[in-house]
């Protein structure tokens, strides 16, 4: 017998886009006319015409293409690659919810998947029914439920709270439940995706070293996450997907190196927006609908004001409308976050090319990018969005000069900020 | 944990594209407390926020009740067999009611679970079987309307009510063959969601709720109970009204037939199908 939990032969997942019935690639209307058309010939004419027309209209589209990978019993898996580069796609049929269009996957071991935190809870029930019910649903039984009952509870922090209906939770409260539930899921293999990007930073690390134990505990973990500095400590071996292919499987360092450079190599300074799928919410009075860099290539000095040029649409009439964006690292943690003034006004139709600088930011040398938003308010005052964009914008600082012709050094571990240079005044010298 | 701490060989599970999975049955009952609670969850949540709550599964039908035995049996002067009215139409009402809640609730019960299709795997069937499992419930509570109200009358059964659970099964595969047939509609074509309350509502009407199936002319009784709900009603009147109403053997075989073709053709259907429900959702 082979040593492997899992083994993936040259696998393949298709959909078939703009048709949600991309099964069968028929409508009910086209299926009942495909039987009856023979009876009612013109009209079957008629629709075998449009049935034609449908099919030059369909596209393909390949989530996964000609994937092979093997994972061995007890091992970590890291899954790192760019939004629609197929990991969820993957987790998805290794773990039966839709089966791949080619291919073949063996698996050895009972596989418990961790897609989304609070599957199936219903705001009405308690948080006792709901951990009952979420526990069923990703496959415990009721007496393992009982058993890791109080641990759960203990683990969520929600004790005086277990006869509440979560509708009355708060958003923290509410992912730590589930996230709690989902944690005490011991089957052989666990199938993973971002769900640590839950609750507060303290929480985090609470799901962190949960999913540590979990990883170390000698079961086959695969782990799907944007955040690398996670992927780098759990896992030994990762795997990068691209547009469905595997792109490289070895070593997670070499991984991370290698995802690192590539997410940002592609030098895009022009971004079309107005149809990227928005992850935050806005009220859509206005919209963000193109960015971009006034320069050739998204780098910038240091010393050198960060600024791009975004254009807005308002829907609605705005009296009063700033931007605000937050700058991440590569490795997905805030650098900081801004606010205008809220000293720009738009009637409803009209568009606007609005240059954004931030000066003195400070960056040190790397690579970052954005999360942007249109809105009115800041920190201070309350703030409503009209619209959020988020991961988009990146770009990289060079390095500035060094003193006398030598080439400047910044250590990442000192953070992503420059801060100014300390003053020191000496206040007194003893023999 | 090392290889040899299990007993066993962990079980081989393949993914095929078209692959039948093997163990279906198998995690069907690893699941069974699956069924459990999500009917546990459908029967909380549905009385949550209802000033009556679970009166509801008893009024709907002693109300629907009260109107048939006055438009039918006071109005319409349909023949009674020497039964009270209103127990000869409640004893139709019960499986009818049941049969009406359990298909409009399961062929709804994949939609309104998408989430859980989209996000967890197990055997699809057990949503659409806990949709009926709910139904169940309900058509328990009613039931003891019935019993309260043969005491009014003072009307009792005989021993044929021994049959009952026989057409209670009936009853349950009815509405599980009809429910999943729709159910996979559905989540492909959501014409369906106009079909349910047509069928529903016409149903009511086709069958021999507010009526014995003894108004039909004899010649046309047997062709009455390709109906498969004709069966089970006038089987409920059976052994609930001591042998009166309209059931004789041959209905009762072809509606059993019916009822199997139904179920088995769902269950076929259902899970040719389900392994594509999380794409088309």
């Amino acid at each position: 017998m082979s040593d492997a939990a899992i083994s993936v032969e040259d696998l393949w997942k298709g959909y078939v886009l703009g048709r949600p019935d991309a099964a069968q690639g028929l409508t009910f209307r086209e299926a009942l006319m495909r039987r009856t058309g023979s009876l009612f010939r013109s009209a079957g004419n008629a629709l075998r015409r449009r049935t034609s027309r449908g099919d030059r209209d369909r596209e393909e589209f390949w989530a996964l293409r000609e994937l092979s990978l093997e994972v061995r019993h007890g091992e970590v898996l890291g899954i790192i690659g760019r939004n629609g580069a197929g990991k969820s796609t993957l987790l998805k049929v290794l773990s039966r919810i839709t089966e791949p269009t080619r291919g073949r996957i063996r698996i050895r071991g009972r596989v418990g998947s961790l897609l989304e935190v609070g599957t199936g809870f219903h705001p009405e029930l308690t948080g006792r029914e709901n951990i009952f019910l979420n526990g069923a649903i990703l496959g415990m039984s009721r007496a393992e439920i009982r058993r890791k009952f109080d641990e759960i509870v203990a683990f969520a922090g929600v004790t005086r709270f277990l006869d509440t209906p979560v509708k009355r939770y708060s958003s923290g409260m509410y992912v730590r439940l589930a996230f709690a539930v989902a944690a005490h899921l011991e089957p052989e293999i666990l199938v993973v995706d971002e769900v640590l990007a839950v609750g507060d930073a303290e929480f985090q690390k609470k799901c962190l070293g949960k999913m540590h134990d979990v990883a170390s505990g000698g079961r086959t973990v695969l782990f799907v996450s944007h955040n690398l500095a996670a992927v780098a400590q759990l896992t030994q071996r990762s795997l990068i997907l691209d547009a469905g292919r595997a792109a490289f499987l070895g070593p997670t360092d070499e991984a991370i190196r290698r995802y690192s450079e590539a997410h940002i190599g592609e030098n895009a300074v022009d971004f079309d927006v107005s149809r990227t799928p928005r992850k935050g919410y806005g009220t859509g009075a206005a919209r963000i609908t193109r960015l971009r860099f006034e320069r050739a290539m998204p780098v910038f000095d240091h010393a050198e004001d960060f600024a791009y040029v975004a254009t807005i649409h308002a829907l609605e009439d705005i009296p009063k409308l700033r931007f605000s964006m937050t700058i991440f690292a590569l490795d997905n943690s805030p650098v900081g976050s801004c606010f205008g003034a809220d000293d720009i006004a738009l009637r409803a139709g009209q568009t606007a090319d609005v240059r954004v600088s931030l000066p003195e930011g400070r960056l040190a040398p790397g690579k970052y990018y954005c999360g942007l938003s249109i809105g009115r308010g800041d920190y201070r005052t309350g703030h409503v969005d009209f619209d959020v964009v988020l991961d988009t914008l990146p770009f990289e600082v060079r390095p500035e000069e060094g003193a006398g012709g030598t080439v400047s050094c910044w250590v990442r571990s000192w953070g992503s900020i420059v801060l100014p240079e300390v003053r020191q005044g000496v206040l007194e010298v003893r023999p | 944990m090392s290889a040899d701490s299990h007993a066993a060989v962990p079980e081989l599970l393949v993914i095929e594209a078209g692959h039948t999975e093997r163990h279906y049955w198998r995690d069907l009952w690893r699941y069974r407390e699956l069924f459990y609670f999500l009917a546990w969850r459908d029967i909380l949540v549905r009385y949550k926020q209802t000033a009556i709550g679970i009166a509801w599964a008893v009024l709907r039908p002693v109300l629907t009740m009260a109107v048939f035995t006055v438009v039918f049996g006071k109005l319409g002067k349909f023949p009674s067999e020497g039964v009270p009215y209103p127990i000869l139409v409640y004893a139709a009402m019960l499986p009818w009611q049941f049969f009406a809640s359990a298909l409009a609730d399961a062929s709804a019960s994949l939609v309104g679970n998408a989430n859980l299709i989209s996000k967890v795997y197990f055997p699809r069937l057990i949503v659409p079987a806990s949709a009926v499992i709910t139904s169940f419930v309900d058509f328990v509570i009613a039931g003891a309307i019935l019993v309260v109200l043969m005491a009014w009358y003072g009307f009792w059964p005989d021993w044929r009510v021994l049959a009952l659970p026989f057409f209670v099964l009936l009853a349950f595969a009815a509405a599980m063959g009809a429910g999943l047939w729709l159910t996979a509609l559905n989540v492909k074509y959501r014409d369906f969601r106009f079909v349910v309350p047509f069928i529903v509502q016409f149903g009511l009407y086709v069958s021999p709720v507010g009526f014995s199936s003894a108004v039909v002319p004899e010649p046309w009784r047997l062709a009455y109970a390709l109906n498969p709900m004709v069966g089970v009603i006038e089987g409920f009147r059976w052994s609930l009204l001591g042998g009166r109403g309209a059931l004789s053997a041959p209905m009762l075989a072809l509606s059993v037939v019916v009822v199997a073709a139904v179920l088995g053709s769902g269950i076929r259907y259902f899970r040719k199908t389900e392994r594509s429900f999380a794409d088309v959702i």
